[in-house]
């Protein structure tokens, strides 16, 4: 089943000018002078349209903090970061991507649809405009009937699966997810992942996901990116070739079980060091 | 963003009161650390604010050559502050008297309520939005009353005001206290098949010490503000809110500021004391604190 | 039922927290009026002295200082004086003019509350420079000098109802700014971050995230204000020359030994805060509750 038969064909494209996320060198040190912290030293990454992205470490790896690199919510101490062409603040400006936390962070005074349509109405969309895509985001995301609730009506996945549907309202090129199943018991992430894979194919968006599960990592992926701690950096890349669409018989497939031991063991080498390039 | 029962903001609501000068700012909850460190940051500018104040007010009220019936000179007031000393002092007295026993009343009082509360559930039922109304109404109004009732010459009737004052916040906090237990804990003690004497004596009043130590602060100050203002409706000469009011209408006001300054003085004076007594009652607390607060 | 919080539960379950709580309210007030005709029969029956002693019961419970609590009641709807209008009709004029003072302060006590609210989170700087200002300036405890106030005021030519209004407003000021500036910081870190990756504008995180997440807090602020506007106004009325207001209602009567006018009075001063807060409190239904109610 390996690299087989993907109902579209997704993945590594070469060249750069295909990549929506482009890091040279990329450092980031918090802190003053005297109480510094190195949380990445020297990140590379190449991340292709299309793809779906995972970064998975310890903590202190510094996964979540690419990310908001990436998003312009922190600014690099080193290196270069290209966002869909151009760079990271520029990308923001013209809202090329979309982001989702580990708490859903919707606003309790607004119902679910008007929590949807929050990005829209920030970028000046119309009136109708806005409902139209709200309507299409929230069918998406199989929470039509569910417009006119409140979010603290709604179970956990379900307020996770609004903030999916929020973050892709707008249509962006990527989609920044950051441990968005952390808070969730074990069955509903599994559903949420599953549900995750179907609006990734739909709607044709680069993901990339930030998770500390392992198994997670792997079933969702394209490619699992490793990283170590102390300072944060990349330790290894590991491809997943599981066939696309990815269901229940993917899970107990012997290659998930295969990569989950790559990416298991590449995370321990990681944590001795062994992997420092 | 997070809900809350409404109860539970009205509650808040009785605890923040605004003429509790000290709660105002960043409030008083229980556990939080390093509230030493904290007040030097928020007061230590407002002190040097405050100086600064009176610098520049001395400067322009001489400067400007402003009369004294419009605006005195802080150096006047502290002139008055010192040559009327034994009389205000006097006054001050015989004030700190009134809000002491209102002060005491009303918070036994509470606490027995608060106590009573645990014991028959329905009282806290009954009680505690009693509590809530009674908070909004201005209880000031009951003073001219209680100069009829407790004689407006025997500082029993400035007592009564101030002790209905106290009631509601110390008997609202403790009550709190005693309810707003860990769960946890309550299961350890059922565990060991604690009777519900134990579970208070072991749980629950510890739990409420700074609850209740919390509302006696706020108490505190509101007790020599509503001793004085029930003065002002009537009684003897010799107490800061008569003498206050008299200057005052005698266009005499650097000796109402110097009067005032003594309110003052005292309001803090038992605030400190409040504070200091809790430092004796729950050293752990305050241990607590300074570990957390790193 | 070993734990009393258990049988809070077990009660609470019964109707819904509303109900309960004007029952629970309704049922004290009950007990309070049982407890005041009890006191006036026993005391009477003992003659107005502590027994075995000469000591005078205080309050005495005779009728002219403790009256029934249904005169009060019925008091209201008795003339003032002879051929003079309904006692409610009095009252309720003071009770309006007392009100007037202390909405006025209020909303503008209110509106500067919520302008420095906004301009301390805007800006780190403005904060540092007035926030000790602020705090400095509640080291005066107004309402114990409220009258001294007024007769201040009525010396630089500002007319009493003003320099009452002023006062209310000083009161109100100071716990709206200090809970704008908490409720406006209260979001999560990543709803700020999300209103940034929006590439929002400064007015729009104001408008669309802070104010709305801050509207409890403001709230919470105003409630207290509001009570503390009303007792201001009030203490702020005592100096001679008002003819207006509670508080002349309140001087009067207890003058006149008049306790069942009186006591109508204090009944009309508790309405009226009541009725403040009550209306604030409607507001913040409107505004806040579909979004923070949560049953």
């Amino acid at each position: 089943m390996v690299a087989g038969t993907n109902s579209r064909e997704r993945g590594r494209g070469d060249g750069v000018s295909d990549a929506v996320v482009v890091a040279r060198g990329v450092g980031k040190v918090f802190g003053t002078d005297t109480d510094r912290v190195e949380a990445l030293r020297g990140i590379d990454l190449q991340i292709a349209r299309g793809e779906f992205i995972s970064l998975i470490g310890p903590s202190g790896c510094g996964k979540s903090t690419l990310l908001r690199l990436i998003g312009d919510l922190l600014q690099p101490s080193a290196g270069e970061l290209v966002v869909n062409g151009k760079p990271p603040r520029q990308a923001r400006l013209d809202r090329d991507y979309g982001i989702v936390f580990q708490q859903p962070t919707l606003l309790d005074w607004r119902t679910v649809r008007a929590n949807v349509e929050l990005p829209l109405e920030i970028m000046g969309v119309a009136r109708e405009e806005r409902a139209a895509r709200a309507e299409e985001m929230l069918a998406l995301v199989q929470l039509a009937e569910f417009a006119d609730h409140h979010p603290w009506q709604l179970s956990g996945g379900m307020q996770q699966r609004v903030a999916i549907a929020r973050a892709l309202g707008f249509r962006p090129a990527l989609l920044l997810m950051d441990e968005p199943f952390g808070a969730l018991d074990e069955m509903t992430r599994e559903l949420m992942q599953q549900e995750l894979l179907r609006i990734w194919t739909e709607t044709e968006t680069t993901v990339v996901f930030v998770t500390h599960s392992i198994p997670e990592a792997v079933f969702l992926s394209t490619r699992v990116v490793v990283m170590s701690p102390r300072p944060g950096r990349i330790s290894a890349v590991i491809d997943v070739p599981l066939a696309h669409p990815r269901d229940v018989e993917t899970r107990e497939s012997d290659d998930y079980y295969r990569l989950i031991t790559e990416v298991r063991e590449a995370l321990r080498r990681g944590e001795t060091g062994e992997g420092r390039r | 963003m997070t809900p809350r029962d409404p109860t539970e903001r009205d509650v808040e609501l009785l605890e923040s009161h605004e003429t509790d000068i000290f709660a105002g700012f960043e409030g008083d909850i229980p556990g939080e650390p390093g509230r030493l460190e904290t007040w030097i940051r928020a007061y230590g500018p407002a002190a040097a604010a405050f100086v600064v104040v009176l610098a520049l007010w001395e400067i322009l009220t001489r400067a400007l050559d402003i009369e004294t019936f419009l605006l005195p000179k802080p150096s006047e007031i502290l002139d008055r502050f010192i040559t009327n000393a034994p009389i205000i002092w006097g006054h001050g007295f015989r004030t700190l008297v009134e809000a002491l026993g209102g002060f005491v009343i009303g918070g036994t009082l509470a606490v027995a309520m608060a106590f009573a509360t645990v014991r028959w559930a329905a009282i806290r039922e009954g009680l505690l939005p009693f509590a809530i109304a009674a908070n909004t109404m201005p209880i000031i109004a009951l003073a001219p009353i209680a100069n009829n009732w407790f004689n407006v010459t025997s500082p029993l009737s400035k007592m009564a005001v101030v002790s209905v004052i106290v009631f509601f916040p110390v008997m609202i906090n403790t009550t709190r206290g005693l309810f707003e237990v860990d769960p946890g804990e309550l299961d350890l003690l059922r565990s060991m098949a604690a009777t519900p004497r134990e579970v208070l004596r072991h749980v629950r009043i510890p739990n409420a010490l700074p609850y209740f130590f919390s509302a006696l602060k706020v108490a505190s100050t509101l007790s020599i503000i509503g001793a004085i203002v029930a003065e002002y409706f009537g009684g003897p000469q010799d107490v800061l809110g008569q003498y206050i009011l008299n200057r005052a209408n005698l266009f005499q006001f650097p000796d109402a500021w110097a009067a005032i300054l003594v309110a003052s003085i005292l309001g803090i004076a038992f605030y400190v004391l409040i504070v200091l007594v809790e430092r004796l009652a729950m050293p752990w607390h305050v241990s607590l604190r300074a570990t957390e607060g790193g | 039922m070993t734990d009393a919080s258990a049988d809070v539960v077990a009660t609470t379950s019964r109707w819904s927290p509303r109900v309960r709580r004007i029952m629970g309210f309704l049922g004290v007030l009950v007990v309070v009026v049982v407890i005041w005709e009890l006191y006036k029969v026993v005391g009477k029956a003992l003659g107005g002295v502590v027994p075995g002693t000469e000591l005078r019961l205080r309050p005495p419970p005779d009728d002219r200082i403790m009256p029934h609590t249904w005169d009060v009641v019925l008091q209201l709807f008795r003339p003032v004086r002879r051929n003079g209008e309904l006692t409610v009709l009095l009252l309720g004029k003071a009770a309006l003019f007392t009100l007037r003072e202390a909405f006025v302060g209020f909303v503008v006590g209110g509106l500067v509350g919520f302008g420095l609210g906004v301009a301390f989170v805007r800006s780190t700087l403005a904060e540092r420079a007035f926030m000790p200002y602020v705090v400095a300036s509640q080291t005066v405890p107004i309402i114990a000098i409220a009258p001294m106030v007024v007769v201040w005021g009525g010396k630089l030519d500002i007319p009493q109802w003003l320099s009452v209004a002023i006062i209310a407003a000083y009161l109100t000021f100071f716990p709206v700014t200090i809970n704008t500036v908490r409720g406006l910081r209260s979001p999560a870190p990543t709803a700020m971050e999300m209103m940034r990756s929006y590439a929002a504008s400064p007015s729009q995180v104001l408008w669309k995230l802070q104010v709305p997440a801050a509207l409890p807090y403001i709230f919470t602020a105003l409630k207290v204000s509001a009570t503390a506007s009303v007792i201001g106004a009030i203490v702020g009325e005592l100096p001679a020359g008002f003819r207006d207001g509670l508080a002349r209602a309140l001087l009067e009567f207890s003058q006149q030994f008049n306790a069942e006018k009186l006591l109508a009075a204090i009944l009309m001063s508790a309405i009226a805060g009541i009725l403040f807060v009550g209306i604030v409190t409607w507001f913040e239904h409107r505004l806040v509750a579909a979004a923070h109610r949560q049953e």
